[in-house]
């Protein structure tokens, strides 16, 4: 019934799997940084073949990948179309009644659309490879410098865990409670907007209220098992920076790098 | 009543990698008038089954007639389907959502459609039914003990009048007590109603006390169906997949194994009892 791919892990034992949760976090953030700098061809090829080979390599299934996107459709069409009618532009390609759709706003339209896609792409590729533990574990090392000025970084990180971990376990109940009430006639299909909202009435009260319940076992069961927060606090998996992680940085880097310097040639020569 | 069941197969997540065949290849018959009784170990697929008995599950593959009518061919009959065949969940309390207990039960025959006069006295015979007094109705669900919860969605379920009632074990965490006036209203409707009703248990005593039917599933497949007499009686059928028969029946097989000259095949605590009690008369 209900269908979440973004966010989800896809246990399989890859390459891009083992790599150190805080490693493919900085990557994916300079990935997501380099997309949006970049703005010629040549770039956005290298930014293909870099997620290409990241998906071949990480055992992922593109049919998967592909099903997660599915859900930002429309937004990405939605976004291009808005390019390619708001860009002001020189080159007029079709100029009709109120419309006026020019080379500029179709050339801006498809950066975004592949920008979007790629972004998406990337993003989940980290999700997919990446168990929410591991990965709030990486933010909560990201967010240790701000500890001096007070930010919880510790209790954030946890917050996050936390909330990531019921996320599949509230869409169970959900579906669970929306079944019981569907026996009992209970229509959440049909009727107009407000015939909706009021029909939502008996799925989100017992929602809410077992995700309370939860709330309060959970914190429960973490205070007699002594949880106590940061302070004195060690870890059962440690994480490691291995040697394929350093490895996978001067890729990077080298990547990176050459990117600039053929974007630097090109704009030299004129080409592009 | 009758229901039919013909090659029902079920997957979860189907297409993906966590798919999980629940339910494979399953074949019944269930008799306008039945009491039948569903045992199965932790994760056979009970649950999954019943679902299936008013179309909130779909099978991936066979079909199912209610009255003989396949209530998976028009969507426009789900509603008088669902309320045709009444599905109390397991732990039903965790539906509750409205102000009051009245309301709360009103809920079902409000989506029936029903006027005021005849809501209200669904509701509060299904309160009576369920032995909700009349100085709770305007109390807050949320605000009763487990039981009385638990009571109170039955009787949600009770106040659309099904003609079959299907109870996913309804006395699962209550106190003995508790579990035996639940089960004997059950009983009573079962009698009172002439309804068909389909009890999912974990509890052989009350399966062997109440049904006159028993499907066994293991696996996702019914592998017995019979008399509590018949099934009881396979003793060795029942402890391969992981469940066993009524306590009455251990002892009275262990007696006689002593000595006692006892008969086979009683498995309820009154006729065991009887039966030690002539036993120890006779010698
Ligand atoms: N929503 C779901 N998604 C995926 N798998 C499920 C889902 N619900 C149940 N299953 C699986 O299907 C199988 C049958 O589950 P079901 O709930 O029908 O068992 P059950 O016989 O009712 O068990 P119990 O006695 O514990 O209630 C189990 O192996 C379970 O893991
Ligand atoms: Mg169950």
């Amino acid at each position: 019934m209900l269908k979440v791919t973004i966010g989800q892990y896809y246990p399989a034992d890859s390459f891009i799997h083992r790599l150190d949760p805080r490693m493919k976090l900085f990557c994916t953030m300079a990935f997501i940084v380099f997309i949006f700098f970049v703005n010629n061809f040549l770039g956005y090829a290298m930014a293909f073949v870099f997620i290409v080979t990241v998906i071949a390599v990480s055992k992922v299934p593109i049919k998967f990948l592909l099903r997660g996107l599915r859900a930002i459709f429309f937004i990405v069409i939605f976004t291009a179309v808005l390019n390619i009618f708001f860009t002001a532009g020189e080159t007029v390609v079709l100029d009709w009644w109120i419309f006026r759709i020019t080379l500029e706003g179709l050339l801006n339209a498809g950066r975004m659309a592949l920008r979007l896609v790629m972004l998406i792409i990337g993003s989940s590729i980290l999700t997919l490879t990446t168990t929410p533990i591991q990965l709030t574990d990486a933010i909560e090392f990201y967010l240790k410098p701000l500890k001096k000025i007070g930010v919880p970084a510790h209790e954030i990180a946890m917050m996050m865990t936390i909330a990531l971990r019921f996320i599949p376990t509230l869409i169970e109940e959900m579906d669970k409670i929306m079944k019981a009430q569907m026996a009992r006639g209970a229509d959440f299909d049909t009727g107009g907007i407000v015939k909706k909202a009021r029909s939502l009435v008996p799925l989100l009260v017992p929602l809410f209220i077992s995700a309370f319940r939860r709330a309060e076992d959970l914190a429960l069961a973490m205070e007699s098992r002594c949880y106590r927060g940061d302070v004195g606090r060690t870890r059962m998996k440690q994480m490691r920076f291995a040697s394929r992680d350093f490895a996978v940085f001067c890729v990077i880097l080298v990547f990176v790098a050459m990117v600039f310097v053929l974007n630097y040639i090109a704009a030299l020569y004129g080409i592009w | 009543m009758s229901i039919e069941l013909k090659d029902v197969c079920h997957t979860y997540s189907k297409g993906s990698t966590f798919a999980k065949n629940a339910l494979n290849n399953i074949n019944l018959t269930i008799e306008s008038g039945d009491f039948v009784g569903l045992i199965g170990h932790t994760g056979s697929g009970k649950s999954t089954l019943v679902q299936h008995l008013n179309a909130l599950l779909k099978p991936h593959s066979g079909h199912i007639f209610i009255d003989g009518e396949d209530i998976n061919a028009d969507k426009s009959r789900l509603k008088a389907i669902r309320s045709k065949v009444g599905l109390v969940f397991q732990y039903p309390e965790h539906q509750l959502f409205d102000m009051t207990v009245y309301k709360d039960v009103s809920f079902g025959p409000k989506n029936a459609g029903l006027s005021g006069e005849e809501i209200k006295e669904r509701v509060e015979s299904a309160l009576t039914m369920v032995g909700i007094m009349p100085d709770m109705y305007e109390k807050s669900p949320f605000e009763l003990s487990g039981g009385q919860k638990r009571r109170v969605a039955i009787a949600g379920v009770l106040a659309m009048r099904p003609e079959v009632l299907v109870l996913d074990e309804p006395a699962a965490g209550l106190d003995p007590r508790g579990r035996d006036e639940i089960l004997n209203q059950v009983k009573k409707m079962h009698e009172g109603l002439q309804i068909t009703v389909i009890l999912v248990s974990h509890s052989m005593e009350d399966i062997a006390r109440l049904v006159n039917r028993i499907l066994v599933i293991n696996k996702g497949e019914i592998v017995l169906s019979g008399t509590p007499t018949e099934i009881f009686a396979q003793i060795e059928q029942l402890e391969a997949i992981g469940l066993s028969t009524t306590q009455s029946a251990y002892i009275a097989r262990d007696l006689r194994n002593k000595g006692f000259n006892l008969p086979e095949n009683i498995f309820t605590v009154d006729v065991v009892v009887d039966a030690v009690l002539s036993e120890l008369q006779a010698r």
